[in-house]
């Protein structure tokens, strides 16, 4: 196997009293599709904010590219990474949002051109080409000039897709970005997402609800239930064949609830 | 009593050159405690507990003491105290005491404009990678500050409003020169009008341009916000 990208290593998170997540260990491969499945509170959205510094693990050690994410050497010993450090290990990593988080006061355009002027030093003119580039990708060139609150939930996902996009990261992590849309609004974002992930370039980690989307893209799929990892395999392992009994339920519960067949 | 007409005109000139004083004491301690009110933010954001706490009650300190009794404190009290004590001119005195006064009023406007801002937009710029710097530059404050002008607007005028306070402690704005006025030819009815006069013709214009800048304000998130829902 090609060395990993992103490696978790018995990650504990707890809130206050509460252990969300009870030791994870995950192997991430370069340009590997993972989608993670399980009820709602069993950590699943945790597990890619640890990644992306939003949260930082109580205990256990992430890895990114031979990095440890959140610890550094310092005289020798092991200490708490500081902000220089993560913002060096950072680079490689991008994130779209459930809820967009665009940056209201400023055009499409000037969203997907913030970050490659001020954080990697491009020239405007550089970084408009590429914001362009990217806003004809996921179909809103025309929009460019207008702001977040005049787009749809759908088009505004595709703008913090080029958001994230544009700043070429290795890892690409999807916290439930068609949850807040309107069934209507959530094929045109998956199509965005199937994309990027048909190019093969980028790693993937997408908190999923969209189960027929998983079995289409992902090369593995994680069952997370109370904290652990409960089944792990291929999409059609865990989805179609698995024989652990809280992933029957959960998928019945949620073909159920989903009987409608979006997607 | 009756009304004279000719100590109206006559104090009228000489009132109206403390107005230079009143309007620039106004303005510079606006500026400073515009100034300040980042720094009691700073202090309530910062990572150390215990100087959180203490900064905490200096400021509600500050706040629930009258202006007028810091005024006096720092320009008859503070001067006798051993080693730290130093005599103030008149109008530094003024601009510390008002300014500082103010400041955590403004303090105040600032962390509510601060903490209206979704974390959204935190994680957001955090997984773009920016520096808190350019995070606080580029995404907090340019989203934070314009609800809150109207806000700002409104203190100006309070402070303008405040200002006469700096009288007490000797700084010869309208107040004053009207006080001396009316002292000297035993009268003060007329002078002390025309300070209301000059406080009004200040205020209320000043008060009708703040409505203005609210009402465009307020208009531009109403849009935001009924393009959102649709």
């Amino acid at each position: 196997m090609t060395k990993p990208i992103v490696q978790y290593k018995d990650v504990h998170k707890s809130f206050g009293d509460f252990e969300v997540l009870k030791g994870i260990d995950l192997n991430i491969a370069p340009a590997e599709k993972i989608c993670i499945i399980g009820p709602s509170g069993s950590g699943k959205t945790t597990i890619i904010r640890m990644l992306m510094t939003l949260e930082e693990p109580t205990s256990g050690d992430i890895i990114v590219d031979g990095t440890n994410l959140w610890k550094m050497e310092k005289n020798g010993r092991m200490a708490r990474a500081n902000e220089k450090h993560l913002r060096q290990v950072r680079s490689d990593i991008g994130m779209v949002f459930q809820h967009f988080n665009l940056f209201p006061h400023m055009t499409i355009l000037k969203n997907c051109m913030v970050a490659p002027i001020n954080v990697k030093g491009l020239s405007k003119a550089e970084a408009q080409k590429d914001a362009e580039e990217m806003l004809e990708k996921v179909g809103l060139k025309e929009h460019m000039h207008k702001y977040p609150s005049q787009l749809s939930g759908g088009q505004k996902q595709r703008v913090a897709m080029a958001r994230a996009l544009v700043m070429k990261p290795r890892i690409m992590l999807f916290d439930e970005v068609t949850s807040a849309l309107d069934p209507e609004l959530v094929g045109e974002v998956l199509e965005v997402i199937r994309d990027i992930a048909n190019e093969g370039k980028t790693a993937m980690v997408l908190v999923t609800h969209e189960m027929d989307f998983a079995l289409e893209v992902a090369d593995r799929v994680l069952f997370l239930d109370e904290g652990v990892i409960a089944e792990r395999g291929t999409a059609s392992e865990v989805i179609e064949h698995s024989e652990n009994e809280r992933l029957q339920e959960f998928l019945k519960r949620f073909r159920s609830s989903n009987g409608n067949g979006s997607n | 009593m009756n009304w004279k007409w000719d100590l109206f005109f006559d104090s009228f000139p000489i009132i109206v050159k403390g107005l230079k004083v009143t309007i620039s004491l106004t303005i510079i301690c606006y500026i400073v405690s515009l100034l300040l009110g980042f720094v009691w933010v700073f202090f309530q954001r910062q990572p150390i507990k215990p100087l959180k706490w203490l900064m905490g009650w200096v400021m509600e300190f500050i706040r629930s003491t009258p202006p007028l009794v810091q005024l006096f404190f720092l320009y008859y009290a503070w001067p006798t105290i051993p080693y730290i004590g130093v005599t103030l001119e008149p109008f530094t005195c003024a601009i510390i005491g008002l300014g500082l006064h103010m400041s955590t009023y403004i303090g105040e406007v600032y962390r509510s404009g601060i903490e209206s801002i979704d974390k959204g937009q935190w994680e957001a710029a955090t997984a773009l990678n920016f520096t808190t710097g350019q995070k606080w530059k580029k995404i907090i404050l340019p989203q934070a500050i314009p609800p809150i002008i109207p806000m700002l607007g409104n203190y100006f005028i309070i402070l303008f409003k405040e200002v006469p306070l700096a009288s007490t402690v000797g700084v010869l704005g309208i107040l004053a020169l009207a006080n001396n006025y009316g002292a000297a030819h035993f009268r003060y009815l007329e002078a002390i009008t025309v300070v209301a006069l000059l406080f009004l013709i200040l205020s209320y214009p000043s008060s009708l341009i703040i409505n203005w800048i609210e009402k465009k304000v307020n208009r531009r998130f109403d849009k935001d916000l009924a393009l959102k829902d649709s």
